[in-house]
């Protein structure tokens, strides 16, 4: 059920794809209409999202310190496992961001007879996430090529080196490969480890699959279909979409309708779910503050007035006592009636 | 309650059909309730506990009454489900933490078995990532577009009392030790969702009494033990006659006194019970030695802060008294003694709290002139921050081989650690007063470090065999170093350590002991005009 419901959807979409461009007329919904709301989808439910985040304060200043904190001047601050200030917070989120610092600690704990517990360093997710999102940032960035005329230098570099080790004609880009690659592995991971597998829901196997398809089509399109479409109108199409004067031709090729489908699905999807982990990893309380929690003070906008239960009290519920064992008090006893 | 015997668990732990050892379960954990019976949970607070705190202005402790985890009915209020979300909503508005740990989480699994509870006993439950499921889920229901429609697929399930129940098993089989967060990719705190599972459930008067009572003892008395001002002050002087004894030297240990230059604060445990004692004998012995000018304080007495793992509002009711005491006296800052929660509550949470503490001056050491400017706003040190200053200055007249009865190795306490950044400081300490110490693998120590399994306010008998499971990959790297190293003596700076340490060792690793790092100090430093008795076996435990 896991799998198949998300299989079945993804297949779902392709078919409907594939039949729907092939309507006369639907060409301009499934090449301009749907593109647009996919982008519109995508945008404000991003902002929306993250509106929705930055709407609720941050009362505490809760970083987690994964090292030595800033504390006397001889002792050796860990500064990007427990920064102090702005500039190493940035470091440590770049870090972060940029080379998953935090999966890189990975270990793998096992239980084995005695009982002797074992942690061993465990870099596989660290590897197959680095891949995956290595390889479709790239490729995101390559496809930028195909909205902008003329290509800025920077996107032809991309692509002359993610087509650097030149095999085949149409030359082959690496990034297809590891993004395959990287999806499969994940995919794998998640059957194979028990605990991932127990744990994992429709919504992780939707999107890799989903990205898993829309590979698949953009390599088909490449190298296998590529008699079926036209590069030429796909690129007037990409332009006249990102200069907002979209323009199709007749035949540009079901593949392509599927794939760019396929696109706007994830668009559209992305801020709904768990995809959101590329904006909230931004605002994650434990990473993105400085541990100076007692060198500064942070406001707490809904700081409550609760006052302690006060000395006073406290003293006049134990007055007798504590003159008696000599502890200072603020109002001596009253005189005893008798004296 | 009988405890398993230790051959029994050795063996579930690593052949147990568990999710840890290798065996999938079958059923959805959807479809699996939590099912309460002796020894897997913690006592409900007694009603006259929660009666007490609800009367307490600023806390809201409704639905006191008399009920069993055991028994179907949890006698909820009639709208208890109304309660809930209308207490997830605000709580979602009031901690963005919240929101974005339901939303990114990937489940991508790295936390699950991080977590010493998972570890120890193989429930799916008790993997964080599953651990925040059980309210994920709940909040897909209620705020998500796919949950509403989609429902259970994609993991989203209806609030029921079934949920509640769990939430109670869950939420007190974690001790915010926020290991899991380290390795999370997105920082997901687990802590932080136990937190609001705890503040939820308190809304419906679902709470454990060994958290309750100490909290409620702490705002009348002062502390968690529920000593009464000459009690404390007793037991303090009890204390001072055992240095005496041991050393012919008797520290000079004041109360409530004004105009001192400064307060000092510890957990009230390090007055009342072992091995607490000896790392409070410690504190009078080293402020002894420096001559320092301090005074104690029964109505602040104690470190801890129990509010911490029930809700906000109580942490920051019970932890108000150190600054008003603070202020009463007229000190010029605060030195807090060795306690994992406590530290997290002052570093963390106290200055944005109960501060701006602008009556008080940025702490500097009487002794050496350091400014401690890494507590400029909040003007409260850690003990081992201060230790390790005099070492370094040269004030301590240190005679090391006074310890040559320990081989030690450090633990390093989950807060201080992962909350703070304290783990060179207690090093360099160790360095100089003891001769002989081995750290634990280096997956268990620093960031790493294994909670203790009791965290958290899970230090009840009732739940002996959890806490031993939970504590086992804790005491699994003692023995490691145990059996290389010959060690017989464990370290740290936490007074729920110092206390569930100690029955983990008995249970798993009996050969070791459990210490404070100020135990240690005290009993290395060579005290002017001391007449000292013959230690060298037991240091500060020796009878006499």
């Amino acid at each position: 059920m896991k799998y198949l419901f998300p299989l079945a959807a993804v297949l779902a979409l392709v078919v409907i794809a594939w039949i729907g461009s092939k309507i006369p007329g639907m060409q301009y919904v499934f090449g301009v209409a749907i593109p647009y709301l996919a982008i519109g989808i995508f945008l404000y439910g991003f902002c929306n999202r993250v509106i929705y985040w930055a709407k609720s304060p941050v009362p505490f200043k809760i970083p987690t310190t994964c090292g030595q904190g800033y504390s006397l001047s001889w002792i050796k601050q860990d500064k990007l496992e427990a920064p102090v200030n702005t500039s190493q917070v940035v470091a440590r989120m770049f870090l972060e961001i940029v080379l998953f610092r935090s999966l890189w600690r990975n270990t793998k704990t096992e239980s084995h007879d005695g009982p002797q517990l074992t942690y061993e360093s465990s870099k596989w997710l660290w590897l197959f996430g680095i891949l995956f999102h290595y390889s479709f940032l790239v490729i995101v960035l390559r496809h930028m090529r195909l909205f902008l005329d003329p290509v800025p230098g920077l996107f032809k570099v991309i692509e002359y080196g993610d087509s650097i080790l030149q095999i085949g004609a149409p030359t082959m880009y690496m990034t297809d490969v590891t993004l395959i690659l990287g999806l499969l592995l994940l995919f794998g991971r998640r059957l194979i480890n028990r605990q991932v597998r127990y744990i994992s829901l429709v919504n992780d196997y939707f999107p890799l699959f989903l990205i898993f398809a829309i590979a698949l089509t953009g390599i088909l399109m490449r190298f296998f279909l590529r008699a079926d479409i036209d590069i030429v109108a796909i690129k007037r199409l990409a332009v006249g979409l990102v200069t907002f004067q979209p323009s199709i031709s007749a035949d540009i090729g079901s593949i392509f309708y599927i794939h760019l489908f396929l696109v706007c699905t994830l668009l559209a999807y992305f801020p709904y779910s768990k995809l959101m982990h590329l904006g909230g990893v931004f605002l994650s309380p434990t990473r993105s503050m400085a541990n100076d929690t007692r060198m500064k003070r942070h406001i707490n906008p809904w700081n409550p007035d609760i006052k302690p239960h006060s000395y006073a009290g406290y003293e006049d519920e134990f007055r007798e006592f504590m003159v008696d064992s000599g502890i200072p008090v603020e109002k001596e006893l009253p005189p005893k009636a008798d004296d | 309650m009988a405890v398993v015997s230790i051959d029994k668990l050795s063996k579930s732990v690593v052949k147990g059909p568990s999710l840890m050892t290798g065996s999938a379960p079958r059923q959805n954990w959807m479809d699996v309730p939590a099912i309460f019976k002796l020894g897997n949970f913690g006592y409900p607070a007694k009603k006259e506990k929660v009666e007490y705190l609800d009367s307490q202005e600023g806390l809201s402790f409704p639905n006191a009454r008399e009920w069993w985890p055991e028994d179907d009915d949890w006698k909820l209020q009639e709208n208890w489900k109304e309660i809930i979300l209308n207490g997830l909503k605000e709580r979602l508005d009031k901690f963005r933490s919240l929101k974005i740990f339901m939303d990114c989480c990937v489940r991508c699994g790295a936390c699950a078995d991080k977590c010493h509870f998972f570890i120890g006993t193989g429930d799916p439950k008790n993997m964080p990532v599953l651990r925040a499921e059980l309210l994920r889920s709940i909040y897909r229901n209620e705020y998500t577009k796919a949950g509403k429609i989609l429902g259970r697929m994609v993991g989203a399930r209806e609030l029921t009392i079934d949920v509640i129940k769990e939430w109670f098993m869950y939420s007190y089989q974690c001790t915010e030790c926020r290991r899991c967060s380290v390795f999370c990719p997105y920082g997901i705190d687990t802590a932080e969702v136990t937190i609001i599972l705890r503040e939820l459930l308190h809304l419906l008067g679902i709470g454990m009494n060994w958290i309750l009572e100490p909290a409620s003892n702490s705002n009348r008395t002062g502390n968690h033990m529920g000593l009464q001002p000459h009690t404390y002050k007793d037991n303090a002087d009890f204390l001072v006659d055992d240095v005496e004894n041991l050393t012919g030297v008797r520290p000079n240990v004041s109360f409530n006194r004004k105009g001192a230059e400064i307060l000092f604060i510890t957990p009230s445990a390090d007055v009342f019970a072992e091995p607490g004692l000896y790392t409070a004998m410690g504190y009078m012995i080293l402020f002894e030695h420096i001559g320092l000018d301090y005074t104690w304080s029964t109505y602040a007495s104690e470190g801890g802060n129990f509010g911490l793992f029930t809700n906000n509002e109580t942490m920051k009711k019970l932890n108000a008294k150190m600054y008003a005491e603070a202020k009463r006296l007229g000190v010029k800052y605060i030195i807090g003694g060795e306690c994992g929660h406590m530290w997290r509550v002052l570093h963390q949470y106290m200055d944005t709290m109960n501060g701006p503490a602008d009556f008080l001056e940025v702490p500097k050491s009487p002794i050496t002139g350091t400014v401690f400017d890494n507590a400029a706003s909040t003007k409260m040190i850690h003990v081992t921050e201060f230790t390790a200053d005099l070492i370094k200055n040269n004030k301590l007249n240190i005679d090391k081989s006074r310890n040559d009865y320990v081989k030690a190795t450090w633990h390093d306490s989950c807060n201080p650690a992962r909350a703070m950044g304290l783990l060179d400081e207690p090093r360099y300490v160790l360095d100089h007063v003891v001769n002989n110490w081995w750290e634990m693998p280096e997956n268990t120590i620093r960031e790493k470090t294994f909670c203790c399994g009791s965290g958290t306010g899970l230090n009840t008998d009732e739940i002996m065999e959890i806490r031993m499971r939970g504590g086992l990959p804790r005491a699994n790297a003692v023995k490691y170093v145990h059996d290389r190293h010959d060690v017989n003596h464990l370290g740290c700076v936490c007074a729920i350590d110092r206390a569930t340490l100690t029955s983990l060792m008995n249970y798993w690793v009996p050969e070791v002991t459990v210490f404070g790092l100020s135990e240690l100090v005290g009993n290395s430093l060579v005290l002017e005009g001391e007449d000292r008795q013959d230690i060298s076996e037991e240091g500060l435990r020796t009878m006499v």
